[in-house]
């Protein structure tokens, strides 16, 4: 597959006829356009990603993101594998810099606040930036009630009703139904696709305003995907939510915007992003168009 | 589609006729040996012993090349060679125990558990005095070497996994070379630095400082393995919902390795438990009971043991061996603690 250069991704002069996008994933995306409530007012200015660098050690992996996440928003980010997709996503809450001799550069706002200011409290920023990951990690050593708290002790929050948060939290992730009689249980028992919304549920207790999800469903059998996205869909009312995945089809499902991907043996760039309908139906760029088709990656 | 039953067989297992041969096979090697011993000027159980290990490699080889050929001789030779390596280790560890148990129990009565040296000698008939004053001291050793120990040990893991400061790499290093300390030098260590330059004497309290000296570097080497057995997923989740590291060390990282931190602790116990030399500086002796771990020479079993076997009566004697016996009881009801412990956690998840 011979990849363009810059100069010559200008997707508006492709001619409509050469497109073999599959209608069903442009219809699924269109059809979550149209669902897609009307009143979902903006909470705010939400997360802006300005000219994104990422390095592991002297691994240039991410080069010059700028991406802007709307409050109220569904964004998913798609590529193949390597594409700095979980790179970015971590930058986003400062999670990156967890992994040794990583650096990174550009500006991450948080209602227009950089959170890489010096002198800023990075753990009030990820009580604000919440994270699911790829792994169902519910804390082994506490029940199902308290993985669903801990976020309160780890971050010193005070609840005057803690019932009532862990009800609400449960009930938003989907889950309050299958284990409301079995709080004080080890989290260990629940099926895969019940911890991970578990960990939405636990994510959901430090009332973040962006929720970034790094392939939640990608160690999850297709039920228990369904369960995830539905979840997503009810989150998506209230807060900001960017989703990593590699199921086109999910991407299609759940997200309002798609922004693509690409590594060409250098560090991941983003090619395109737009509403997630457009994506997959009229995408600007040809590298898009072969991805979203399924002509490689 | 039939119904028949379906019979679950096991087509991999032995047949009858295998089962021979392996039969035939060991006793042709019996026979070899007993012509080879009887035959040669060699003599006794280990004659007999190990002239069948070599003689049962080689027949089985010639019957294993027939049916596998050289491929399958390297697979029964490697096979073999591990059997025997295991049956070494387990004759030695048994050879041991048998040895305890027999010399030992001759000497166990209630006096011996119940009661102290104190109007007893070790050259006494057998029946008077006993060592729960050593017991006693060994118990209480043991405990303050674990009030040391064991948070410097976890603290010294929790550097080294969780935080991976710039002097990790040292630190790694000086608890690998402390790992190797002559537990003699650790007594002579706090000899000389405490009781020549203080005015502290001999108690309990300074042999569980020699003991903690080689406590530590077994905790911290197992409790750091344990924490690397956490998932980083864990802590990234803590991290994730706005913790800061201390808080996700304490309620995440902390709890779930909590089993395994118990197991660091009583294995870096078993570790010092029996340790003689670095007592004999640091302990000092008393036949009675010491209540107080600051003041004044402890009994211990080790030295009890140490003085006993040096003392050259057959009474003296008995009684050393039965104090091996209570101290390998001792030790023995702390694994079984750790093993319990252990799979509680286990069964939970």
């Amino acid at each position: 597959m011979e990849i363009q250069t810059n100069t010559e991704k200008n997707g508006t002069q492709m001619s409509e006829q050469n497109r073999t996008t599959p209608s069903s994933l442009s219809d699924v995306a269109a059809k979550r356009a149209e669902a897609k409530v009307a009143g979902t007012t903006p909470l705010g200015t939400g997360l802006e990603a300005r000219g994104v660098h990422a390095w592991f050690s002297k691994h240039h992996a991410l080069s010059d993101v700028s991406l802007d996440f709307s409050a109220g928003t569904v964004t998913a980010l798609i590529g193949p594998s390597g594409c700095g997709k979980s790179t970015f996503i971590r930058t986003l809450n400062r999670m990156h810099e967890f992994i040794p001799n990583t650096s990174m550069a550009g500006q991450v706002l948080l209602d227009g606040k950089d959170i890489y200011e010096p002198g800023i409290d990075v753990t009030k920023i990820r009580l604000q930036i919440g994270m699911v990951f790829q792994k169902p990690n519910p804390f082994p050593s506490m029940t199902i009630g308290e993985n669903v708290l801990s976020g309160l002790k780890l971050a010193q929050l005070k609840v005057s009703n803690q019932e009532e948060l862990l009800e609400e939290c449960l009930v938003r992730a989907g889950l309050w139904n299958e284990v409301k009689d079995r709080l004080g249980a080890h989290a260990g028992g629940l099926s895969g696709g019940q911890q991970q919304r578990l960990c939405i549920a636990r994510a959901l207790a430090v009332k973040p305003k962006v929720l970034l999800m790094d392939e939640p469903c990608s160690a999850l059998d297709p039920g228990s995907t369904l369960r995830i996205e539905e979840t997503i869909s009810q989150l998506s009312k209230s807060m900001t939510i960017v989703i990593v995945t590699h199921n086109m089809q999910q991407a299609a499902r759940v997200s309002d915007y798609t922004a693509f991907f690409l590594s060409d043996g250098g560090p991941g760039q983003m090619i395109e992003v737009g509403p997630t309908n457009e994506i997959f139906s009229r995408p600007r760029d040809e590298r898009t168009e072969n991805y979203v088709t399924g002509r490689f990656g | 589609m039939s119904t028949t039953e379906v019979k679950p067989t096991r087509p991999w297992a032995a047949s009858p006729k295998d089962r021979a041969l392996t039969a035939s096979s060991v006793l042709l090697s019996v026979a070899i040996t007993v012509g080879i011993v009887l035959g040669t000027p060699m003599k006794g159980k280990l004659a007999y012993f190990f002239v069948f290990l070599l003689t049962w490699l080689i027949v089985d080889s010639l019957y294993v090349v027939r049916k596998f050929g050289a491929k399958g001789v390297r697979d029964g030779l490697a096979a073999k060679i591990t059997l025997y390596g295991a049956v070494m280790v387990s004759m030695a560890v048994f050879s041991i125990l048998w040895a305890t148990v027999s010399e030992g129990v001759a000497g166990l009565n209630l006096a011996f558990v119940t009661e102290n040296m104190r109007n007893a000698s070790f050259f006494d008939p057998i029946g008077k005095g006993g060592v729960l004053h050593a017991i006693i001291g060994t118990l209480e050793l043991i405990l303050i070497s674990i009030i040391i120990a064991v948070p410097m040990g976890i603290l010294t893991a929790l550097y080294l996994t969780e935080i991976k400061g710039k002097a990790a790499g040292l630190i790694q290093f000086l608890v690998q070379a402390m790992s190797g300390v002559p537990s003699v030098v650790a007594g002579l260590f706090i000899y000389a630095a405490i009781i020549l330059n203080t005015p502290l004497r001999p108690s309990a309290f300074l042999g569980g400082l020699a003991l903690s000296i080689l406590m530590i570097p077994t905790v911290t080497r197992t409790a750091q393995e344990v924490l690397n057995l956490v998932p980083s997923d864990l802590r990234e989740a803590g991290l994730a919902m706005g913790a800061t590291q201390w808080k996700t060390v304490a309620l995440v990282v902390l709890p779930a390795a909590r089993s395994g931190l118990i197991t660091a602790t009583i294995l870096g116990v078993a570790r010092i438990a029996g340790e003689t030399a670095p007592l004999l500086f640091t302990v000092g002796v008393f036949d009675g009971y010491n209540f107080n771990p600051f003041v004044g020479g402890t009994g211990t079993l080790p030295t009890v043991i140490w003085a006993g076997l040096g003392a050259g009566t057959p009474e003296a004697a008995q009684r050393a061996w039965s104090a091996i016996l209570i101290l390998l009881i001792v030790v023995l009801i702390m694994f079984v603690l750790a093993r319990t412990v252990g799979s509680r956690q286990f069964k939970k998840k």
